[in-house]
This record gives C-alpha cells, structure tokens and sequence, in this order.
C-alpha cells in the first residue's frame, strides 16, 4: 500500500479473508457488498439491453435488430432492472448496511436469514440471466396474458420462476427489517427518534411482506396455464384475459412503491446532513411514507383504464391515484422547506439529491396526467408513460441510491471518493437524463405507442435526441463505477464522521468494527439534533 | 429529417380539443409546480451556501400552517383534475346513440374491419366526416389496443369479449391507427390508418370500390360461407344461421326447442337459478360458443357449443343478425 492511511486496525472489512469468508458470512455489512456487487452487475447487464434499444431507435424502419429480438431487448431490460436492479437496490445494499448501523444494533434480527436472502436472490436471477442466454422472453415485464401463457414460445416459464424465486427474498429481507426495526432498537431510541431513512424502509417491508405474495401465486397461473393449459386467463379455455392485469399490478403498483420509498429515505437523510438542519416537519414525513405504502395499494387500476375495466371501477381508482399524489408532494415540501436557512454545502450527495427533487417533481406531476382518466386515454401505453416512469425510478430512484452510496461511501470503506469527479458525473448523469427523457413525453403526446421496433418517419428526431441523450447518460454511470474501485485503493481516509453528520451509523470508527459499535450507544436526542450543538456551546 | 417534424399531434375529432385543454391544464400546473420548487431549491442553495465550516443554523422543526396548507392545496388541485378527468371519460365511453357501427377484430399482426353493409378493409377504415361511428372489438388471440391518436381515443382489443369506443371526425385526411397493447412479434408492424372522407365521397367510395378479397378466415372443419358482392352484414348473418341450423330451433315464435331470437338484444334475460343479464353482445357470443355457460330459464341445456366452431367475423355476422331482428328495452343504464 502506497498511500499513508490509518485505517482502524480491526474491521469488519479484514475481519477475515478469503473468498468462503464472504461467501458464508453472516455480517449484515458483508451481505451488503454481496448484494452492491451482484445488483451493479445487472445494472449493467440491464443497460447494455436499454443501449442497444436506443440504437435501434434511432432510425424508423428497425434495422439494426429484428423485430423479435427487439421485443426480447425491451422486455429483458425491464426484467433486470425492476427485478433485479431496482427492486433490491436501496433497500439490500444500503438498507442492509445502514438499518442496524442507524439503529444501534449489531446485526439484523436473522443474520442467517439475511444471507439466505442472498443466495436466492442469486439463483433467482441466475435462472433469469439463463433464461436470458438460452433464447430470451418477449412478453415484455408485465407478463399480459394470454400472450405470456399461451402465444409467445420463448422462454416465460424459465424467467417467471427466476422472478418468483427472487420474490421470497424480499419477503425474508422485508420480514428481517421490521423485526430488527420493532426489536433491536438501542436505549433511548423511541419511534419518533427513528432516522427518516428508517422509516422509510420500515413502509417499504410491509409493502414487501404483504405484496410479493400476489406476485407468486400470479405468476404461478401462468406457468399452470402455459404447461397444463388450465385456462385462467386465456378465454379459449375459459379463462378471463384481464384477470391477470389485476392481479399482476396489485403487486407491481405496490412495488414501484417499494423501489421509491426508500430513495426517498435517503433523500431526507442527505438533505438534513447538508443542510445542517433537522428536517422541516419530521412526523409528516414519517407519515407519508406510511400513507404512500398504505393507499397505494389500492390504486393498481389505474394501469387499467382502457381494459374494459368499468367506468365506476376507473373512477375509483383514479380519485385514490390523485390522493396518494397528495403524501408524495408533502415530503417534496418538507425537503424544500428544510433548505430554507440551512448551511448548504453543494457537495456530491447533496447534488444527487438536488437534482432527485427536480426530477421526482416532474415524474410525480406527469403521473396525475396518467391517473386523469380522460387524459390517460390518450397517453396510456405512449412513451409518456415511459418517460414518466423513467422520471420516478431512473431520475429519482438512481438519483437516490448514487447519492446515498456517495454519502455512505466512507462509511462502508473508510475512504473518500475524489470530490471534483464526483460533482462533474453528476452533472452530467443530470443533464443526459433529460436530454434522454424529456424528449419521450413530447413523443407520447405526439401518439408513439411503447414497445415499437419500427415507427412512423415523423417521431425520428425526438428519438434521435433521446438516444444522444442516453449515451450521455451511460457515460455518466460509468464514471462513478471507475472512481469507486479506484478509491478502495487510493481515496484519502475518511474518518469516522466526514460529513458532520448526526445518526449512530456515524459515532463509530469507518469502516465499522464487525460488532457495529464497541459499546451499545444509547440516544438521548432527537434525530438529526444539529442544532443542539449549538446550543451546548453557547 | 426535419420535415414533417412535429411537436404536437393532429387534433381530427370532436373529443380531441377537450382532451388537449385538460392536457394543458395539467401541464400548467405541472410546470408551474416544476419552476417554483425548482427555482426555491436554486434560490435557496445559492443564498445559504455554507460560509464557515463549523456555521450551524437555527433550527426551523416544522410549522403545521405550513403543512396544511401544502396538504390541502395540492388536494384541492387534484381534486379539481380528477373530476375534469372522469368528465373526459365520460364522453369517450358513452357512444352517442344513432352512431354508425363498425366491427373490429384484432388479429396478430392486423386489423380486420367490418362495415354493416358487409364492406371489409384489412389495416385501413373509411368513415364519413362528421358523423358519430361506434366500434365495437374483438380479439381472435391476444390483448390488442385500438388507438387513433389524432382522435384521442384508445381501448384495449379483448379476445372472449367485446369492447367499445367511438369518435366523430372533425376534418378530413389520413390518420394513424396504432396497436397500442404489445401482442407479440410484429406488434409495431400492427398499424393501419383511419381514412375519413366527404359523406358524398365516402358513399362514392362505399359503392366503386371493388372491395378487396378480404381473407374469412376458417375455424374447424366446415368450409367458408361465400360473401356475396353487396351483401349485408345481417344477411350474412342469416344465411349462417341457416347454414348451421339455428334456425331448427330457434324459431321467430315461441314453441321452438330454443328461446326465439326476436327482440332479444339489449333485452334483460333471465337465467336458470334466477339471475338476470342483460343481452348484449359479449352475452350473445358466449351463448354461441358456450351455450352451458349461462343457460336461460325455462329451456333444456341442448344446444351445442360452436367454440372453435366459427370465427370472430362470422360471430359478428350471426350477431348482427339476431340485432338486426329487433332490439328489446334496454333496462338498465350499462355505459
Ligand atoms: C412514486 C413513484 C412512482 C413510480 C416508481 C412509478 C412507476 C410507474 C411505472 C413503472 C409505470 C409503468 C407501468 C407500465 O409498464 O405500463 C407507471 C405508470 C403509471 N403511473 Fe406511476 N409511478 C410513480 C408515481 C406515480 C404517481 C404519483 C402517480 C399518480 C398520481 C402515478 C400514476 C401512474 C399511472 C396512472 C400509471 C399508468 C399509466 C398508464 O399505463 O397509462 N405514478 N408508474
Ligand atoms: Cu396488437
């Protein structure tokens, strides 16, 4: 080693060595890098798909690939990166290293069970990526039937089971949460004492544990119609084709709640440390992560306005699309209003987390364009619904999860990033974003239906902007991936507290020791108490 | 290409202008949301950048007018969105009575369409400017979503059921049709164009041009029914009840083996076990296919089941005939 460190002797870090002692370890903070590494992994893979479709796109007439392996590119890149790049992002890599850290404890309720988690994770995407390899899905990631279960003949069976096995590990790490989040809190450390963060991923494990269990059963009727041919969604053998789209969103709406709350969960925690300010309205936004897990289950229909679902049913559903819009704003609000008279400093995870807000705005208000039913008559299935779900889980949810993993970066290895390419990549991640995305509300409108290898000649220009856009993007992301590998080496030593900052996770040395913390903290103040420094020093 | 770049879409029917004010609203307030806390989050990072390293503000915990009042604007606001939204929809799900009817029938990878005096067009539909038209789909296999984006209207194609939509044209020309639900392979390959004309042109049109060879297509053993030039949709219909003996016993009058025809469309039915439907469409071609289904109160279950035994088309041949003996009372108020 050439740079002078000092490093704490002992972590959990070179607790132990060798590839069985990560492979069979129990510490939350190991399991942590097992999931960083495999979900970077298919973020990858899941943008190398989404490249290769803005190529395609770039000319109308669909020369670049054929249409069926088109359809495989699209559906393969919502399969990776919904099931196993967003879904476990935040919550496995960051949730499992910060949840007992911020909270004083050791380790997780059931360490074994965490690492469990991981291994089924592991050989539910290994089924998929197999699926992938030997011949692709077409379904696109929503699986309609009865084309999933009777008229595509790639490989559905295959990855729906990679899909239904990853499942249960969001059960287990969901069930872990809230059982270490109910029991293991350190003294002193009441509920309305929780960092946000907590919070935020309390709602998102109920939403895991209640949830994903629909998924199964779901997907399951359809590997029973496909090989059996027991009809529950084809009406050729009796079933109800939009049977399937109930079930299927009563856990995907849920879900695209499970890949955003915890973003916002880090958005609060980045936002108080960099303002230096308890967060405006602590229990409003404690609640709202609650009232978002609660009420959105109960909006699935609102995928289906034009399914010949009934008028009255669509009603309903898109009165409570609108109230749940209602908790999102609030916590919008209250991180503006935490800035006000705040000592901001502009540093990476601050800029990650500015830019969250701005594009989780404009996500969250197009998505009133879609629960307003006349109106997502016209736009439903355009690209408007994708750029507005690219918005809410590309601008916001990877905006989050690179700002958190800026912010705990030093935490989890003790070193610093280089400051100066962090600030110019997310500059840039910002700008390509938009540049990729906001041309796809425009071609929406305009009538460009999703999910079309070839298109009419007067949608090419905003598709060609939209791709330049990407490619902008990806050199973004890439940055980031190389000054991280490069900083376990060579970044400057952090420091237990780089940031200043408030929260357990930041009172004990970095890296942690394997036990967390030498002796259990007890809490005596609020979270995210700043000020109070100042009053014990005046 | 640059030409032809355009940034907002054709607006070519009566619901379009509606669609598009609600859009701009929306976008207004989107946008008006967007710039205030896009500009206060600016603002405010620029003015209390931190000066010292060790410069610890004030404390601002939360203000509950504040909180209230960014809670009950914002809902005020949606609330104010979702009722121009549901006023929307109201108007693109209920087809004015006296429209004219076309059929629809989605297949992997074109649109099938029929007109009522038997015309047939395959990816392409002529209709009058001016006049309400009703569409009423079905799928042949898998989930279709018939979407003219100049008209603002879109609506899922179902296999097993029949779906509705309709639009009047305000102006002439051509437009997109899309499938907009992915049904496979050559879903994006899956577009045609609405083509809407003068009435005197359409008329023209209706009585020159020789239809094209439309393909019927076959289901099971039994040989197409040959479509005579000029022929009705209903007369089509006819001849097929004829050809597969429903006629042996549904009879005009009561006293057939089966419950007579006549009047019967939109007529509340009553079941064995004492439920009622009412007879529309959907129910009428479950009774065809699957007759088991739903068996109607005081006839022996003996009618044989026709699944795999007809295609879409000639269901909606046999359809328009049974509507086109009259319609009963329409009981109850189904959008
Ligand atoms: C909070 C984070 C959100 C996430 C992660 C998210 C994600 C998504 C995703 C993935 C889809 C696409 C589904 C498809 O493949 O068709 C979608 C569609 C939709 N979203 Fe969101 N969304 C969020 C917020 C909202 C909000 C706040 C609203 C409304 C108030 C909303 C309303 C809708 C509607 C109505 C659709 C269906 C659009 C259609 O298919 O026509 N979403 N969203
Ligand atoms: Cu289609």
């Amino acid at each position: 080693m050439s740079s002078p460190v000092k490093l704490p002797g002992q972590h959990y870090l070179n607790a132990a060595y060798g590839i069985k002692s990560w492979l069979l370890t129990t510490d939350h903070k190991r399991i942590a890098w097992l999931y960083l590494a495999s979900i970077t992994l298919f973020f990858f893979v899941g943008g190398f798909f989404a490249v290769l479709i803005r190529l395609e796109l770039m000319t109308p007439q669909g020369d670049l690939v054929e249409a069926e392996t088109y359809n495989k590119l699209f559906t393969m890149h919502g399969l990776f990166m919904i099931f196993f790049f967003l879904i476990p992002s935040i919550p496995a890599v960051l949730g499992n290293f910060l949840v007992p850290m911020m909270i004083g404890a050791p380790d997780l309720a059931f360490p074994r069970l965490n690492l469990a988690s991981w291994y089924i994770y592991i050989a539910g995407a290994t089924l998929a990526l197999v699926a992938a390899v030997t011949g692709g899905v077409d379904t696109g990631w929503t699986f309609y039937t009865p084309y999933s279960s009777i008229y595509s003949n790639t490989n559905v069976v295959l990855a729906a089971l990679g899909i239904f096995i990853t499942g249960f590990s969001s059960i287990l790490t969901g069930i872990n949460f809230i059982v270490t989040i109910h029991k293991m809190r350190a003294p002193g450390l009441t509920w309305f004492r929780l960092p946000l963060f907590i919070w935020a991923h309390y709602a998102t494990s109920i939403i895991m544990v209640l949830g994903t269990p629909v998924l199964a059963v779901t997907i399951v009727l359809v590997a029973i119609e496909r090989i059996f041919r027991i009809g529950f969604f084809d009406p050729a053998l009796g079933g109800d084709p939009v049977l399937f789209q109930h079930l299927f969103w009563f856990y995907s709406h849920p879900a695209v709640y499970i890949m955003i709350l915890p973003g916002m969960g880090v958005i609060s925690e980045l936002v108080t440390c960099f303002s230096r300010k308890r967060i405006f309205g602590y229990s409003f936004v404690a609640f709202s992560s609650l009232a978002i897990a609660v009420v959105g289950f109960l909006v699935w229909g609102h995928h289906m306005f034009v399914s010949s679902q009934s008028v009255y049913a669509s009603m309903i559903f898109s009165i409570l699309s609108f109230v749940v819009a209602v908790p999102s704003a609030i916590k919008v609000f209250n991180w503006t209003a935490t800035l006000y008279k705040g000592s901001i400093s502009l540093q990476t995870p601050m800029l990650y987390a500015l830019g969250f807000i701005g594009l989780f705005t404009i996500g969250g208000m197009t998505g009133l364009a879609l629960a307003a039913l006349g109106l997502d008559v016209h736009v439903h299935d355009t690209y408007f619904v994708v750029a507005h779900f690219h918005y809410i889980m590309v601008g916001g949810m990877v905006m989050a999860y690179l700002g958190g993993l800026h912010f705990w970066w030093p935490k989890m290895t003790g070193r610093m990033y280089p400051e100066w390419w962090g600030r110019l990549s997310a500059l840039i991640i910002f700008v390509g974003f938009n540049l990729a995305f906001f041309p796809q509300f425009l071609l929406g409108y305009l009538g460009m239906p999703r999910r079309y290898h070839a298109y009419p000649e007067e949608f090419q220009v905003l598709n060609v902007m939209s791709s330049a856009g990407a490619s902008i993007l990806g050199i973004g992301y890439l940055i980031p991936m190389i000054y991280f590998i490069w900083s376990m080496r060579y970044g400057a030593q952090a420091g237990p507290n780089p940031w200043q900052a408030k929260g357990l996770e930041w009172q004990t040395p970095s890296p942690p020791p394997t036990e967390n913390f030498p002796i259990t903290p007890v809490v005596t103040e609020d979270a995210y108490a700043y000020s109070q420094e100042e009053a014990a020093v005046v | 290409m640059w030409e032809g770049f355009p940034l907002f879409p054709e607006s070519a029917s009566t619901i379009a202008g509606t669609v598009d004010r609600l859009y701009f609203f929306l976008i207004g307030v989107a946008i008006f949301f967007s710039l205030l806390i896009g500009s206060l989050v600016f603002i405010f990072a620029i003015k209390y950048r931190r000066r010292t390293e060790n410069e610890t503000p004030r404390p601002i915990v939360g203000s509950l007018k504040l909180e209230l009042v960014w809670t009950i604007i914002p809902f005020i606001l949606a609330m104010i969105m979702y009722a121009q939204g549901v006023s929307v929809y109201f108007e693109t799900s209920r087809p004015p009575s006296g429209a004219m009817e076309i059929y629809v029938v989605g297949k992997q990878w074109m649109w099938k369409l029929q007109h009522p005096n038997g015309r047939r067009e395959i990816n392409e539909l002529h209709v009058p400017v001016g006049m309400p038209i009703k569409l009423t789909m079905t799928s042949e296999d898998v989930i279709h979503s018939f979407y003219v984006p100049a008209f603002r209207i879109k609506m899922d194609v179902l296999p097993g059921r029949y779906t509705t939509t309709w639009f009047q044209a305000t102006k002439t020309g051509r437009f997109h049709l899309f499938c907009a639900e992915y049904c496979g392979t050559k879903h994006s390959g899956m577009i045609g164009w609405v083509i809407v004309m003068e009435p005197s042109d359409f008329e023209e049109w209706l009585r020159t041009t020789p239809p094209p060879a439309a393909p019927r297509g076959l289901a099971g053993e039994r040989p197409p029914l040959p479509v005579r030039p000029g022929e009705s949709l209903a007369a089509v219909g006819e001849r097929l009840f004829q050809q597969l003996g429903c006629n042996s016993c549904h009879l005009p009058e009561p006293g057939g083996q089966g419950p007579p025809l006549t009047g019967i469309f939109g007529r509340r039915i009553t079941l064995e076990g004492g439920e009622t439907v009412v007879a529309d469409e959907t129910y009428l071609r479950e009774s065809i296919i699957n007759p088991m289904a739903k068996i109607v109160s005081g006839y022996p279950p003996i009618m044989p089941p026709f699944q795999g035994k007809l295609t879409e088309e000639e269901l909606v041949e046999l359809i328009e005939y049974i509507k086109s003996l009259g319609r009963g009372e329409r009981t109850t108020s189904q959008p």
